[in-house]
């Protein structure tokens, strides 16, 4: 058991570990069943892909899903976040997925909880297994992380997908560029080692990847422009805005596309995007992600005796051991 | 009462900068003599060899949360965790519910405090009516019964021409204003300083400039008014450089900094810690060095606490829910012992001024000093005692320290108002 809150908190050990994982389930290979388990989803924020993405990966696991109508439950009642996460446990849950829209959510129930913990997204802080959705993509396409230029591209202040992908790449040795408009840039760069810069142009020279993201101008960012129009003329990616790039850049965006405001269209559906091939590998990236933080299967599939054993499981439950580069 | 005799302390009188071992003989409650070598006729002898006698600490920034919130604290508990911490005197802030806007809550606390306390309380009253920012509060009535100060601390005051007219009334009635400088158009929903840790938390940030803007706003309307201004709980290196200059100017400014905001950054919040979240926020390594050496060269006069208790549940909530603040009555000295006089940013006897003898005369309150005749408020500190800090020991009914598991050296080992004692860690220890 154990908690997936962060890439920031992964070794690069432990990210290639799940990216090996999702991808031997993407080739086919049948999960072990994880006898028994229950995973519960706290969703307090909306996100019907993600939360689908979830049900099946633990289904197909032979998970019980425990599902969390948020709106009809307790919470409405004044009854405390904690209160009802703990509420779950008592229930049975091994493992908590949560969504939810204060930053740093999960690891307030980490602390307070017997049970795995997965973000599937905290406020503006990260979004892993998206992350993890983001590397894996890449490394199908391009073959590596490490040595390609990244440029994830718009709202970097209020992006939880920018944070983890900034941490996955960075940490599998990819230079990273943040890109967007000055109002929408943090103060500090998110990552050690990460640039940030209002200049489009400079993060668009030469990358092998370019991720856009999604503009909430509803939300967040309303009041740090002016308009979504001029979101697009400014930080739209174009043909033409692209050809900065490489020629052979891998195009990706977190979904869903407002197109012609972060994409046009020609660009979201043309040969170098790989958006639905994102949507397709979430699955079992949330399989890996599931499987590792209940600690069965993702480089912990040990037979109960040897976890008992305290020499052992040191050895091999740590997938921080795993050298790569 | 009996009479006592501290006897061969180290006597640090800032008032007087006397700092000598001496004897200091209290009778009928009152500091009678400070000499070497006074005879104990009569009296109870305490020996204070190796220890510091000073005049109790006074903080001018506490938060008792009486009336309304006495889950958080009530004046018993906050004054009894002052005097753990070694203050004899504290000014408790006018947010309370309902707020200090009227004469009857400022009756209430000063009675209230003669039944339950444990410290001398003085209360200071709202700038604003209901601390709403709209309409002067009855000024001259919250003085004329026994207001020490004003302020709507907990915000600034947002429109200036009131914040005007409040300076030139607070002027006429003799009282300082105490100002929460922070604009809140400038800190949004922020809860960090918007800085490294915002942007790796995803946490919404309070630039520094928020507070800033609103000490230059003040000083030069203090400036204009000729109102005694007091800049509380200073972050930021920005404010310290406005503060600075104003003084050189003649400004009648004061400032106050935190122990908090003069040891940690805020990448000591670390993983969404709420005992970490307070407002204003922690700030860089830079600001933090400005403080320091604002604090020493005199630029910011005074330590005080901004002691904000606030229940365990309320803080054990998502980051951007939990309420700001933190508790310090009960860790202040040994945090300023420990991390300013200990590398040697501050002197003792400069610590003790800028804890007792400099908020009494800020706010025109005995104490701050151990001449013969004021009353006997004073502690006596063990300069060389650990302890590590465990909140669960604490007098505060709250928990919310930011230095939980902290090693501290020096302590307050016996707390005396007025010749009564206090607190007194060597006899609870021995009792217990
Ligand atoms: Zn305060």
């Amino acid at each position: 058991m154990r908690h997936l809150l962060a890439l920031r908190d992964l070794d690069p050990g432990t990210i290639v570990t799940l990216l090996d994982a999702a991808q031997r389930l993407r080739d086919g290979e049948a999960p072990p069943s994880p006898a028994g388990a229950t995973v519960a989803m706290l969703f307090y924020e909306p996100s019907t892909r993600t939360e689908m993405s979830f049900i099946l990966a633990a289904r197909r696991l032979g998970a019980e899903v425990l599902p969390c109508a948020v709106e009809h439950s307790s919470v409405r009642k004044g009854e405390s976040f904690l209160d009802t996460v703990r509420t779950f446990e008592a229930l049975g849950a091994d493992a908590l997925v949560i969504r939810h829209p204060s930053s740093g959510a999960p690891h307030l129930v980490a602390r307070h909880v017997g049970c795995a913990v997965i973000n599937a997204g905290d406020g503006m802080h990260e979004h892993p297994t998206q992350g993890l959705v983001d590397l894996l993509t890449v490394r199908q396409v391009k073959g590596r992380i490490a040595g390609l230029k990244v440029a994830i591209v718009g709202d970097i202040l209020h992006s939880r997908v920018a944070r983890s992908a900034a941490w996955g790449f960075a940490k599998l040795g990819a230079s990273v560029v943040l890109a967007g408009p000055a109002t929408l840039l943090p103060a500090a760069p998110p990552v050690p080692g990460v640039a940030v810069t209002a200049s489009l142009a400079d993060a668009l020279a030469g990358a092998d990847v370019v991720m856009a993201l999604r503009v909430q101008l509803e939300r967040q960012a309303g009041g740090a422009l002016p308009t979504l129009a001029e979101y697009a003329r400014t930080f739209g990616l174009t043909e033409e805005r692209l050809a900065l790039a490489r020629p052979d850049c891998v195009v990706m965006h977190p979904g869903p596309v407002n197109l012609g405001v972060e994409l046009g269209a020609a660009v979201a559906e043309g040969p170098r995007s790989v958006i639905r091939r994102q949507v397709a590998n979430g699955v079992c990236v949330r399989m890996a992600a599931i499987q590792w933080a209940l600690g069965r299967g993702a480089g912990a599939e040990l037979p109960a005796a040897a976890t008992a054993a305290g020499e052992i499981s040191r050895g091999r439950a740590r997938p921080e051991a795993v050298e790569v580069h | 009462m009996s009479d006592v005799l501290i006897r061969g302390g180290r006597v640090v009188d800032p008032s007087r900068e006397f700092d000598a071992v001496a004897d200091v003989l209290i009778r009928g409650g009152r500091i009678e003599a400070v000499a070497p070598d006074l005879p104990a006729a009569g009296c109870d002898v305490l020996d204070a060899g190796g220890l510091v006698v000073a005049p109790g600490l006074i903080d001018m920034h506490v938060h008792l949360r009486d009336p309304g919130q006495t889950h958080k604290e009530d004046l018993g508990t906050g004054s009894r965790a002052a005097a753990q911490g070694g203050y004899t005197a504290v000014a408790c802030m006018a947010n309370t519910v309902p707020p200090v806007d009227h004469p009857v809550v400022v009756e209430y606390l000063r009675s209230r405090a003669r039944e339950v306390a444990a410290c001398r309380v003085y209360p200071v009253a709202a700038i604003t009516k209901g601390l709403q920012g709209r309409e002067l509060s009855p000024i001259a009535a919250l003085a004329a019964a026994g207001a020490v100060a004003l302020s709507d601390d907990g915000a600034a005051v947002p429109d200036a021409g009131l914040l005007r007219r409040a300076m030139g009334y607070a002027r006429m009635v003799g009282l300082p204003i105490i100002e929460h400088c922070e604009d809140a158009s400038l800190s949004g929903s922020g809860v960090v300083h918007d800085g490294g840790q915002a942007a790796r938390l995803g946490l919404v940030g309070i630039p520094s400039e928020s507070e800033a803007v609103i000490v230059a706003r003040d000083l030069l309307l203090a400036e204009a008014t000729g109102a005694r201004l007091h800049i509380a709980h200073v972050s930021a290196a920005a404010s310290v450089r406005l503060i600075r200059e104003a003084k050189q100017r003649g400004v009648p400014v004061s400032a106050e900094v935190t122990p908090h905001h003069l040891t940690l950054t805020d990448a000591d919040v670390g993983e969404f810690d709420t005992n970490r979240k307070m407002n204003p926020p922690l700030r860089t390594a830079a600001d933090l060095a400005a403080l320091r050496q604002a604090l020493a060269d005199g630029t910011i006069d005074v330590i005080a606490t901004d002691h904000a208790p606030h229940a365990v549940e309320e803080k054990r909530v998502e980051f951007d829910r939990a309420p700001f603040g933190v508790i310090g009555l009960e860790t202040a000295l040994g945090v300023v012992l420990t991390h300013l006089v200990g590398p040697g940013i501050l002197t003792l006897p400069e610590a003790v001024r800028r804890m007792s003898t400099r908020p009494a005369q800020l706010l025109g309150l005995p104490g701050g000093s151990l001449r013969p005749g004021d009353p006997a408020d004073l502690v006596i500190i063990d300069p060389h005692l650990a302890w590590t800090v465990r909140a669960e020991a604490f007098a505060s009914r709250s928990r919310n320290t930011p230095f939980e598991g902290w090693t501290l050296r020096g302590r307050a080992v016996l707390t005396m108002v007025g010749g009564r004692v206090t607190h007194d860690l060597v006899g609870a220890e021995v009792t217990a």
